[in-house]
């Protein structure tokens, strides 16, 4: 370090620097092996994890035969195409997954509508009585929907709308945790924005449609893809509201296939129409992976 | 915000200022209440109605076909004196207090193993552990059903192969059917509060650690003095999340066990359906359901209440 050093401090620098090297590679050791052990484990979890997916994947594609013997394997001896053929004897898979797009479709659409004119209403425009409107939704937002099916089946029943795409449809067309989460995030845009527009003279329907609702992307966008999701997989509500095939959502038909709890129904046949019901959001997941992750972060931002 | 402005010397403007207020504000009501009418209309129709409805059913002896007769508490009390409530009560319990906190648990680790920058490839790990969360209770339930099928599965054929357990039956034997239930729900959810965490955890400042490794706090002390307190926030989120999601568990139930065996796996919702819509029992289920309410609203009023505290915490 110092030009000005004696041999014997020389050394003594030289030791240090050994010393220290010794040290460094230790550390690096270390960190490699603390490094590939987390790789290790997150190889193995990652397996664990997606290995159910994985055996649907390869079960649907089984020979009815070869799954229904013991000792059972993870791969097969041969594969075969059948369970999706013979799904479609079995079950209107085609007409389901149409019920589904349209009911969880819609429900997002005009739901997610809903809840940003409300959010917009209760974030931006001051009135007497918002204070009281945001009370009353907050108390209605621990009321769970499952304690509430009773008399909603029953109005719905009495216009004899059981069995329909208004029947499942509509009770869904508003929800108070939609509403909230796009408020926090108007609260959060700035007001000048809407005050240049008002001084230009837009109307509150347009400063919502073509200012805030733009600038609202994002928090729209994690409200639609909750609301997508949480349809689509929905089981209790359609399976109460539908009782022929043809009007089933796919998961409501799937949960009827197996006959709950015990088996009629070929596994394999059974695994190919669980892999098709779920293949929509798989695709529509990897297609915005990011904004969804992001958004579900949001969330629990509370 | 309606202050009324009041100008002595003019006294002309000071009532036109007014005027335009109340016009101003009565305006304003108009178009507020126009922006919440379609959800109010909705809310009020299928949510507001339906709480007080489902209350003065639960005080009948309604059928699904037929209004029976006003017969007070009746039905709360048949509950409150009936075995079976009591262990769809309990079941419903046991599955919330250890549902909760696995799944946080199980969460908070894998966040914790991701969370690592100098992991290559932790975009992948995350998606395939985020999967499971995507598809449906149903399809989920059904792969499991399949693992854990004693005369099929793999599950079975493994603890024998390497464990020598004969014909294991998780769901079918009554002291294991619930726990493997809990199980199952944890490998389906815990991606959705692993997210949450890896936000919360991304939310601590790298300079908190850097500080403390210079003042030679180890990795488990900063785990215990800036991690841990840093995601209380999430933490207040997630345990009641995952409390009141599991008052509402049906769909594995309904699909892995039907609520057997002997009862061991039914829960409050489960019942609700059954005998709603299978016996067509409407008092009796609305009172079931009014339970439900309750039970999740207490768990709402902790939340607030924690919230509110934490609140003043970080502003005291």
């Amino acid at each position: 370090m110092s030009h000005a050093a004696s041999s014997a401090t020389i050394s003594q620098v030289d030791k240090e620097k050994i010393e220290g090297d010794k040290r460094k590679r230790r550390a690096h050791i270390r960190t490699t092996i603390a490094k590939i052990l987390t790789y290790v484990l997150l190889i193995a979890m990652t397996i664990i994890i997606i290995f159910p997916l994985l055996i649907m994947l390869i079960t649907s594609f089984t020979p009815n035969k070869l799954t229904q013997t013991w000792p059972p394997k993870v791969i097969p001896s041969s594969f075969t195409f059948d369970n999706y053929t013979s799904l479609f004897q079995r079950m209107p898979i085609g007409r389901q997954m149409l019920n589904t797009v349209i009911f969880a479709g819609a429900v997002t659409i005009f739901s997610v509508f809903f809840d940003a004119l409300a959010a917009y209403g209760l974030s931006r425009v001051d009135f007497k009585g918002r204070g009281f409107l945001l009370g009353i939704l907050i108390a209605t937002m621990m009321i769970p929907s499952m304690a509430l099916l009773i008399p909603v089946y029953k109005l719905l029943a009495s216009m004899n709308l059981v069995n329909s795409y208004w029947g499942i449809i509509v009770p869904r067309l508003a929800d108070v945790g939609g509403i909230f989460l796009l408020r926090q995030f108007f609260i959060s845009l700035p007001r000048d924005l809407d005050n240049a527009a008002r001084i230009d003279g837009a109307g509150e329907f347009r400063i919502f449609l073509q200012i805030v609702l733009p600038n609202a992307k994002s928090a729209v966008l994690v409200v639609a893809m909750f609301n997508f999701m949480g349809n689509w997989n929905d089981l209790l509500w359609p399976l109460i509201m539908t009782s022929k095939p043809e009007t089933r959502t796919i998961t409501a038909g799937l949960a009827m296939l197996t006959g709950h709890g015990s088996s009629v129904t070929p596994y394999g046949v059974v695994m190919a129409g669980a892999l098709l019901s779920a293949l929509p959001l798989l695709i529509i997941f990897f297609f915005i992976q990011k904004s969804f992750v992001q958004g579900i972060a949001m969330t629990g931002i509370k | 915000m309606s202050t009324s402005l009041h100008i002595p010397s003019a006294q002309g403007a000071g009532q036109e200022i007014k005027e335009n207020k109340k016009t101003l504000s009565k305006r304003n009501v108009r178009i507020g209440l126009a922006f919440v009418a379609p959800a109010l209309i909705v809310l009020t129709i299928f949510v507001f109605y339906p709480t007080v409805k489902t209350f003065i059913t639960s005080l009948t002896t309604d059928r699904i076909n037929r209004s029976g007769r006003f017969v007070g508490f009746e039905n709360y009390t048949k509950l409150f004196t009936n075995a079976d409530f009591w262990i769809d009560f309990r079941n419903t319990v046991i599955y919330a207090v250890v549902y909760a906190p696995l799944v946080v648990i199980v969460a908070l680790a894998f966040a914790l193993l991701l969370n690592r920058k100098d992991i290559k490839g932790v975009g992948f790990f995350r998606t395939c552990l985020f999967m499971p969360f995507i598809i449906s209770l149903t399809v989920a339930s059904i792969a499991w059903s399949f693992l854990l099928s004693p005369s099929l599965g793999l599950i079975p054929y493994w603890a024998n192969q390497y464990f020598g357990i004969e014909h294991l039956d998780l769901l079918g034997t009554k002291s294991t059917a619930l726990a493997t239930i809990i199980l199952i729900t944890v490998w389906k959810n815990f991606g959705y509060f692993m997210v949450i965490f890896l936000a919360g955890l991304q939310g601590i400042s790298a300079e908190l650690y850097e500080a403390a490794s210079l003042d030679g706090a180890n990795a488990w002390q900063r785990f215990l003095h800036i991690t841990l307190p840093g995601l209380r926030p999430t933490f207040n989120y997630v345990v009641i999340f995952g409390l009141i999601g599991s008052f509402q568990v049906f769909d594995q139930v309904f699909i892995l066990t039907s609520g057997g065996p002997d009862r061991s796996t039914e829960t409050i919702v489960y019942r609700i359906y059954t005998e709603a819509f299978g016996n067509g029992k409407l008092g009796y289920a609305s009172a079931l359901s009014y339970i439900l309410l309750i039970m999740t609203l207490i768990l709402g009023i902790v939340q607030l209440v924690s919230n509110s505290k934490h609140e003043k915490e970080e502003i005291g």
